[in-house]
């Protein structure tokens, strides 16, 4: 594990399905997955733990995720299956600004994360998976 | 590990003011994220930043302007959201509209040239072969790399700026020979004299090479004979579309390529290109179907004074029914001006536009429809920038389609 972009936060997972681009795909507005060949169009991505296996995409993502911090509707933190620069370069411009960023890590084999909540803290990723419901009839 | 030298230290600490202490440490920081062992003087930088995308960018160049920050090479700017010359053209409104402007304003004061072109290079920019340079937006870099010989990487928002006023970019990628060979061979031996004549299978090749290679390097073998400078740049805004290409040779016609072996890196692997492939990758620039056409849009990238004349020649004075929006740069645009070009544009119903483009701007009537292109690039991005359905075809099509008011498209040679 690798911290690109260091700091502390917790909550909700959402592991990216199949690869997004920021610019085109994350509306700067909202927030919202927009790209409408996305398996999960329409899910938020702000105030998520946002896991991302493949990073790839337009180097104007680096701008939608700019715009995002700014607007306070980021995500609470960022993980990438591997190194990338470009959504790293708009927590470093925030830094410049003095605007709070996500911390962003890499973690090999982040797209196994279970749904839950989970912890970035100390360079380290923490993992709560939800209590799922005993299979089985109810009694 | 990013080695900064002690003037590179000195600037970062502030020596040379906060501006330019910020954006070394931009450029130093994203070095160590990429690789860089060093940073690398730059000769000159193309800033892609100047197009709004909400405040925050605007912020953030003021921001840069209130440090004291200057561009420390000659940097040229790419297009703007907003058509300063002909402002009625855009129909961005309200604070947006001002926040474009300001966001314009800003990249002025720290220094840069106000090109607004996304072709710098057919507006006086043109580095030196083999020399470093920062460029932005994709079609630019690929026709630094692949046709001038200079070196940049895919210098993305912030980042490109940055290198601007730091005058130096991270050294990796494609400043280093080694990552400029081909991994690719691509022969063109199944493909007719005829189609490789046709202007129209530039930005298709360029299409199917985007797709096929992702950011490979490619060299392409056997079609030296039919290239042009215009050709080389409808080619590389496609393949910087459908894929991240960002460098490619043409065996034979582009700089470091005098022959496909010349440049091919081993292990390597070969393709051919085959008349289905290049059937399938034209289809694909296309979605929609019928013959109606509510707009033509050329030049993406901008068009050059050649294709502005190839635009009149194909007029032949005759008036338009569906209106041909011709996206150039402020430069061409002033060259026909002085040339007396601009008025038998006019009558024939051709709507200049300079400064920006129609699929990164409201330009467009509004509602939607079907526009007509020559450009690998518009048919790539128009459907999800602008609503509008695309039909791809050559510059002949486009004209005839415009003065019919229908599409008209020549089939021949691509069967």
């Amino acid at each position: 594990m690798t911290v690109l972009f260091d700091g502390t936060a917790e909550g909700e997972v959402l592991v990216l399905a199949a690869p997004l681009s920021f610019w085109g795909g994350v509306s700067w507005e909202t927030g919202a997955i927009i790209n409408a060949r996305h398996p999960q169009v329409g899910e938020i991505v702000t105030g998520k733990i946002l896991v991302v296996p493949e990073p790839v995409g337009s180097s104007s993502s680096s701008a939608v995720l700019l715009e995002l911090i700014r607007a306070g509707r980021a995500p609470a933190a960022i993980v990438l299956g591997r190194p990338d620069a470009i959504l790293v370069v708009a927590c470093l411009v925030a830094r410049e600004m003095g605007w709070p960023a996500p911390p962003i890590l890499v973690v090999p084999g982040c797209a196994e994360t279970p749904p839950g909540r989970a912890r970035v803290a100390d360079g380290r990723f923490e993992v709560f998976p939800a209590i799922r419901p005993a299979s089985g009839p109810a009694a | 590990m990013v080695n900064l030298t002690d003037e590179e230290s000195a600037i970062a600490a502030g020596r040379d003011g906060e501006g330019a202490a910020v954006a070394l440490r931009l450029v130093a920081e994203s070095g160590r994220l990429l690789g860089a062992d060093r940073l690398v003087p730059v000769a000159s930088a193309h800033i892609d930043g100047c197009l709004y995308h909400g405040d925050s960018g605007t912020e953030f160049a003021e921001f840069l302007v209130a440090k004291g920050a200057r561009a420390r090479v000659p940097a040229t700017l790419n297009v703007g959201a907003l058509d300063l010359l002909r402002p009625g053209n855009v129909r961005l409104a309200g604070a947006r509209r001002e926040m474009a402007l300001r966001l314009m304003r800003a990249y002025e004061a720290l220094g840069c040239r106000t090109t607004w072109t996304c072709a710098p290079y057919q507006a006086g920019h043109r580095p030196a072969l083999g020399s470093d340079v920062a460029w932005g937006e994709s079609n630019a870099v690929v026709f630094c790399n692949s046709v001038l010989g200079a070196r940049t990487n895919r210098y993305g928002d912030f980042l490109d700026i940055a290198c601007a006023i730091a005058g130096r970019a991270p050294r990796y990628g494609l400043h280093l020979p080694e990552n400029r060979r081909a991994s690719v061979l691509v022969d063109t031996s199944g493909i007719s004299e005829a189609l490789k004549g046709k202007e129209a299978f530039w930005p298709v090749l360029g299409a199917w090479l985007g797709r096929t290679v992702g950011e490979a390097v490619a060299v392409i073998d056997g079609i030296a004979a039919h290239a042009s400078e215009d050709r080389l740049k409808a080619l590389g805004a496609a393949a910087a579309s459908t894929g991240a290409v960002a460098l490619f040779h043409i065996a034979g016609a582009t700089p470091e390529a005098p022959d496909a072996a010349a440049i091919l890196a081993e292990p390597h692997t070969r393709i051919a290109l085959t008349p289905e492939a290049v059937r399938e990758a034209r289809s694909l620039l296309s979605t929609a179907t019928g013959d109606a056409v509510d707009a033509v849009a050329v030049g993406s990238p901008h068009f050059s004074a050649g294709e502005v004349a190839d635009l009149l020649r194909l007029l032949a004075g005759r008036r338009v029914r569906v209106p041909i929006y011709l996206n150039t740069s402020r430069h061409v645009l002033g060259r026909l001006e002085r040339e007396g070009r601009l008025a038998p544009l006019s009558e024939a119903g051709v709507v200049p536009i300079v400064d920006t483009c129609v699929v990164v701007t409201p330009i467009l009537p509004a509602g939607g429809g079907v526009l007509m292109t020559n450009s690998g690039k518009f048919a790539f991005y128009a459907p999800g920038n602008t609503g509008y359905g695309v039909l791809f075809g050559s510059l002949a099509d486009c004209v005839e389609s415009a003065v019919a008011g229908r599409l008209v498209r020549d089939e021949a040679g691509w069967q």
